[in-house]
């Protein structure tokens, strides 16, 4: 699905990550964990070719992100589901305009899936705000938001990237079984967190790898988690 | 062109969901529907004074190329034998269509802003003219030169060619000078539609991230930028149009003498050229507000 091989990412003449090897199988579930400041965010970025690896291999979906054109890169995020630590919603739009927005941008017909689209609102435990504004919601329901959000277009993969941080604990294992139930959907999942608790809860539960970024580098987390 | 096609049926008609995406925004489009009234304004104006130019250059052109002048300069006691002499000749060159001597009051009458109302032109030793009129092939002038020369030395014709030249010049110039403020209208158009779109896109950064990271591609963003900008110029440069439309139906007529301000109008199939600028309006508002557009989504992951 995603494969990164000994890529790197150089930002005003320093290396930020260096020599990151990584590839998500299809239906594996993957914890990224580092300090603030590690490069956790960084590293998605780079899955989701919002950067580009200054030097190294990143392909997605067997393509290499440096051969892809703007339209390729467009349609490859459709199949990639993306919830941000800040969710990034249009706020002039209702909840469920949001949500069915990537069905719009890719030229579905977001009415004729208003049935799925209501479903999913139910699955995030959003039905009743269905018509409010971004601005309008909780921490906690943004987030799940934007996980409808990342999954209204059935993506293979989904990256997000610290979605309980804004969250109280049970909020985030609320968040943390949405995902997992995606994963048991045979989603591929990348999770950036430095919640060792979530990680721990979500290991009990089910099969996952816990990558470590450490002196700029990817590796895999040892036993004590 | 099928991509332009495309672009062109999408702006017709509409794509409700590409322009909610974008929040409406105050003052850019404000500023654009200002911007393209104004331009819009000032282009009828440039248009009618590029017109009423090169109506000027034609009638004079065409006016002062019908006529001419026989001028005899001769001693006293040859003057009237050169002057029939002139006009034997005159009579019988085709392409003239009269020829008459100007009396001694009508060259009294031309040279009196000079020398006064009491000139006694015959005491005085003052060509006689001869006033020719043209057929509209004219005479061949060479040919009529040499025959004058022969049966009256004294006389010179003047096809008022030295005069004809820097006045058609000058309305040529001024019909230039139109036709270059009307491109320059349409560059400043462009100009601040572009920055208006700029603000406009600067303004948006956050939506049109959020977009590119939910899949759209650079014309789905595009769209809704274009779309708006296009429909807004449009829409100004209409109202803008009218007004100087009404403004130039409100000058005063112009005179039969042709009066160079008062024939600053439209006539005729001319006043359908006013109602393009909407559309060249339009047209210019589309093509900077792409371009604006795809140069800033180029500079977006």
């Amino acid at each position: 699905m995603i494969e990164l091989a000994s890529a790197a990412y150089s930002y005003g003449g320093g290396d930020i990550l260096t020599d990151l090897n990584l590839r998500l199988a299809p239906g594996s579930f993957h914890f990224l964990t580092g300090p603030s400041g590690s490069g956790k965010t960084t590293l998605l970025r780079l899955c989701y070719m919002q950067l580009l690896p200054s030097a190294g291999n990143v392909r997605i979906f067997g393509n290499n992100v440096h051969e892809m054109t703007r339209d390729e890169v467009a349609t490859t995020r459709r199949r990639i589901g993306i919830v941000h630590q800040d969710c990034q919603f249009l706020d002039h739009l209702s909840l469920t305009d949001n949500i069915a927005l990537p069905l719009d941008v890719a030229g579905r017909d977001a009415e004729a899936e208003m049935g799925n689209l209501k479903e999913l609102l139910s699955w995030v435990g959003l039905s009743a705000q269905a018509n409010a504004l971004p601005p309008q919601l909780s921490g906690g329901e943004r987030q799940r938001a934007a996980l409808a959000r990342a999954v209204i277009m059935s993506p293979d993969v989904i990256i997000a990237d610290e979605p309980t941080g804004n969250v109280d604990w049970e909020m985030g294992l609320r968040l943390l079984k949405l995902l997992v139930e995606l994963n048991k959907m045979g989603k591929t999942i990348l999770i950036a967190t430095h919640d060792l608790n979530l990680i721990r809860n979500a290991k009990s539960q089910i099969s996952a790898r816990v990558l470590r970024i450490h002196n700029r580098r990817l590796q895999l987390a040892g036993a004590d988690l | 062109m099928k991509a332009l096609l495309e672009m062109l049926r999408v702006l017709l008609s509409g794509d409700q969901k590409a322009d909610r995406v974008v929040p409406p925004s105050g003052f850019t489009a404000r500023l654009t529907v200002f911007t393209a009234g104004a331009m819009a304004f000032l282009a009828v104006f440039s248009l009618a004074l590029a017109l009423a130019t090169g109506r000027l250059a034609d009638r004079w052109s065409a006016e002062l190329a019908r006529t001419a002048t026989v001028r005899i300069s001769a001693p006293d006691g040859q003057m009237q034998a050169q002057s029939q002499a002139v006009l034997r000749v005159l009579e019988t060159t085709p392409g003239i269509k009269s020829a008459r001597v100007l009396t001694d009051a009508e060259q009294r009458k031309l040279l009196e802003p000079w020398f006064g109302p009491d000139l006694p032109v015959d005491t005085l030793p003052i060509p006689r003219l001869i006033e020719v009129v043209e057929t509209q092939d004219g005479p061949d002038i060479e040919g009529l030169r040499l025959r004058l020369s022969a049966e009256a030395p004294g006389a010179i014709f003047d096809d008022h060619t030295r005069w004809r030249r820097p006045l058609i010049d000058a309305a040529s110039r001024l019909r230039l000078l139109a036709a270059f403020s009307i491109a320059l209208i349409a560059l400043s158009t462009g100009a601040m539609i572009t920055l208006a779109a700029n603000a406009a896109l600067a303004a948006n950064a956050t939506v049109i991230s959020v977009l590119r990271l939910v899949g759209a591609r650079d014309t789905y963003i595009a769209r809704a930028f274009v779309r708006r900008f296009t429909i807004r110029a449009f829409l100004g440069a209409t109202v803008g149009t009218l007004a100087a439309l009404l403004g130039v139906i409100l000058l005063p007529s112009a005179a039969e003498e042709g009066a160079f301000l008062t024939g600053l109008g439209f006539r005729g199939w001319h006043w359908i050229l006013p109602l393009l600028i909407p559309f060249l309006a339009g047209i210019v508002a589309f093509w900077s507000t792409r371009a604006a557009a795809f140069r800033t989504l180029k500079g977006l992951t």
